[in-house]
């Protein structure tokens, strides 16, 4: 059997989890549903990140994007009160159903994998280096300082651009 | 990580006019809750000043032409010629919009800030030399440029507006980001100069791949410049924006847009030229033919002059497909001209729609000639010069771009141009015709008030420059000739 190599692979089942989640945040009706596909398409990119040896980064981005932005995400539409849910019969179904599949199919992907990958062949973070942290901090403070540096003149446009926007007449 | 990365003095300066700019857009911000009503006539005045040294730095920064904080930013004639462009755009906006703000009772630092810093992104598009910092600019200008444009937060046309360029200029910038994101996976680099290198080397990426990142990118750059068939946001935008604003956008964000166009695709994607030339063929003359012949039948002036910007968008992109030294000495002239003849028109439009902007359709301009004979007058000079006829900027401008376009055999390109331009001078006489030859309307009710000063002063500066510019074009030219020159 000819190996394709693990991180192919994994690679392959992100990117399609990443597009299949974006496809359905953009058919889904409901507001919720969408930020939850969102979710998705946050996760596996962090996974794709690391993979491609950008530790930081995909920290970062399970930190800020995952949890911090699809927070307040879900917060908005939530106090906006994006109307109500509405049950569907299928629904219990797949309640039911979820997760015993989900579970039988993990751990089916975890046996053929363990079983027919040696350890050697799994996924190596080696092939991608430069994604410390120590390594973006230092490309970020030496040879990227100005856009860093421009980056947060950005940052404050936008925040008086929310402002001027939103505030209400005081006088 | 080796190497000192200690700005030097030489480098600071090179960096100058963008600090002046951020640094006076903060200093409004901090000054606006600590003035009160009265004192807030001052504000425009401050960044009036702001732009002034930042002209000036930015003059000054040309003695010192090179390359900045690690190869981030290049300083050379182009830019210098571009930064004076949108600098000197920005002061006579600020001239258009004080009295324009202070009749729909809206004044305020904030205005100013971000006009500033709209101006300071534009200068770091022009000034970039790499792709990361010229996207950060290019964000800067456009997140300051969408508030702007729905600035009187209580008009609905405003909402519409800032909304639609908002939602419609982010989906265009994730194109361009896309285009970033494929150069640095096929070349290794976001460096303008070493993409070029990676590109004329025999190690060379597969030209159909880098083709699609540079046609990602123009994605971006069409939206940008509303460019076809990404022009579809500027009708409706300008027609919304507050009318100084919408003189703004037509100019500034537009000049400096067209700066890293030319830039990106006469630099790093130059070796490929073959691949994009015809796209950039197709897209000027969409970009002119929908312009025009939409332009025909508009009957808010807005939205005229949004077309006519399309349309003039359009001859730019004639210079920019003829990819020659002179192509890019014409397009700079014309971006130029085609400012301060907009810049007036817009002024004279902001005049002229009063408060609320409730006299912005074609007919309210009818017997403006006895009216106010000067304010017709003026309006004429900057309409014959968006024709293109002789004496005036606009004529020199179309002659240079189709010269251009002729010396890079684009003769088909020319010809299809030049009849746009013939069927162009309808619309803009036109006005004209109802200037003079209809009767003033007897439903409007309250008379039209005097030019303000702020307007008078950009009026008659852009007109005299509209005019002193068709008789000695070298005045410009040669700077610009001599700046084309140092583009790579």
């Amino acid at each position: 059997m000819p190996s394709i190599p693990l991180d192919a692979i994994l690679f392959l089942v992100l990117a399609a989890i990443a597009v299949g989640s974006a496809i359905n945040l953009v058919v889904q009706t409901h507001p919720i549903n969408s930020a939850l596909s969102l979710v998705g398409v946050m996760i596996s990119l962090a996974v794709l990140y690391l993979l491609l040896g950008g530790e930081f980064i995909a920290a970062v981005q399970v930190i800020v994007y995952a949890g911090a932005i699809m927070v307040l995400f879900v917060f908005v539409i939530m106090l906006l009160n994006a109307g109500a849910e509405r049950p569907r019969t299928r629904l219990s179904f797949s309640v039911a159903a979820g997760v015993p599949v989900l579970l039988a199919f993990l751990s089916a992907a975890a046996y053929f994998i363990l079983k027919k990958v040696p350890p050697a062949e799994g996924v190596t973070f080696g092939g991608f280096t430069g994604g410390s942290p120590r390594a973006v901090g230092e490309a970020l403070f030496t040879r990227y300082l100005l856009p860093f540096e421009v980056t947060s003149i950005l940052i404050l446009i936008a925040i008086i651009g929310a402002i001027v926007l939103a505030m209400k007449e005081i006088d | 990580m080796s190497g000192n990365f200690e700005p030097t003095g030489a480098e600071l300066l090179r960096f100058l006019p963008e600090i002046v700019l951020t640094l006076a857009a903060t200093f409004l911000m901090v000054l606006e809750p600590l003035t009160d009503r009265g004192a807030k006539r001052a504000l425009p005045a401050i960044a009036l000043l702001g732009l002034v040294v930042a002209l000036f730095s930015a003059i000054m920064a040309q003695a010192q032409p090179g390359l900045a904080f690690s190869g981030m930013i290049v300083v050379d004639g182009f830019t210098t010629f571009f930064r004076v462009l949108v600098i000197a755009i920005g002061i006579l906006t600020i001239l258009i919009s004080t009295n324009y703000l202070r009749q729909e009772g809206s004044e305020g630092g904030e205005y100013y800030a971000l006009l500033l810093f709209s101006i300071a992104g534009q200068c770091i598009m022009i000034a970039a030399n790499e792709l990361i910092i010229l996207f950060i600019g290019l964000e800067a200008s456009s997140i300051a440029t969408y508030i702007m444009a729905g600035y009187l937060r209580d008009d609905k046309r405003n909402n519409e507006a800032a909304l639609k360029y908002f939602l419609l200029g982010s989906f265009a910038t994730a194109f361009l980001l896309y285009g970033i994101a494929w150069t640095y996976g096929l070349t290794g680099t976001t460096n303008l100069s070493r993409v070029r290198e990676v590109l004329l080397s025999p190690a060379s990426p597969d030209t159909f791949l880098i083709s699609i990142a540079a046609g990602l990118m123009f994605v971006g750059f069409a939206f940008k410049v509303s460019a076809a068939p990404f022009q579809m946001w500027a009708p409706d935008v300008y027609q919304g924006a507050p009318a100084p604003v919408s003189g703004f956008m037509s100019a500034g964000p537009k000049a400096a847009a067209f700066a890293v166009l030319l830039r990106v695709f006469l630099t790093a994607f130059e070796p490929v030229k073959e691949r994009w030339e015809p796209l950039l063929w197709w897209s000027a003359l969409a970009t002119m033919i929908i312009g025009n012949f939409a332009a025909l039948r508009q009957g808010n002036i807005k939205r005229l002059l949004a077309y006519s910007s399309i349309a003039h968008a359009g001859y730019v992109m004639v210079a920019v497909t003829a990819h020659s030294e002179i192509g890019t000495t014409a397009a700079m002239f014309y971006l130029a001209a085609y400012a301060l003849t907009n810049l007036g028109a817009f002024a004279l439009v902001t005049h002229v729609a009063r408060h609320n902007e409730r006299y912005v359709e074609v007919n309210d301009f009818a017997g403006l000639g006895q009216r106010q004979p000067v304010t017709a007058a003026l309006l004429t000079v900057f309409l014959l010069s968006l024709i293109g006829v002789p004496l005036t900027a606009g004529f020199f401008g179309k002659f240079y771009i189709f010269r251009a376009a002729l010396d890079s055999n684009l003769v088909w390109l020319t010809i299809l141009g030049l009849l746009n331009s013939a069927l162009a001078a309808y619309y803009y006489l036109r006005i004209i015709v109802v200037m003079y030859m209809q009767p003033p309307s007897e439903t409007e009710e309250d008379d039209l008030l005097p030019m303000s000063a702020g307007i008078q002063f950009t009026a008659w500066f852009t007109a005299a420059a509209v005019i002193v510019l068709g008789v000695y074009p070298s005045l410009v030219l040669d700077f610009a000739g001599r700046s084309a020159a140092l583009l790579r």
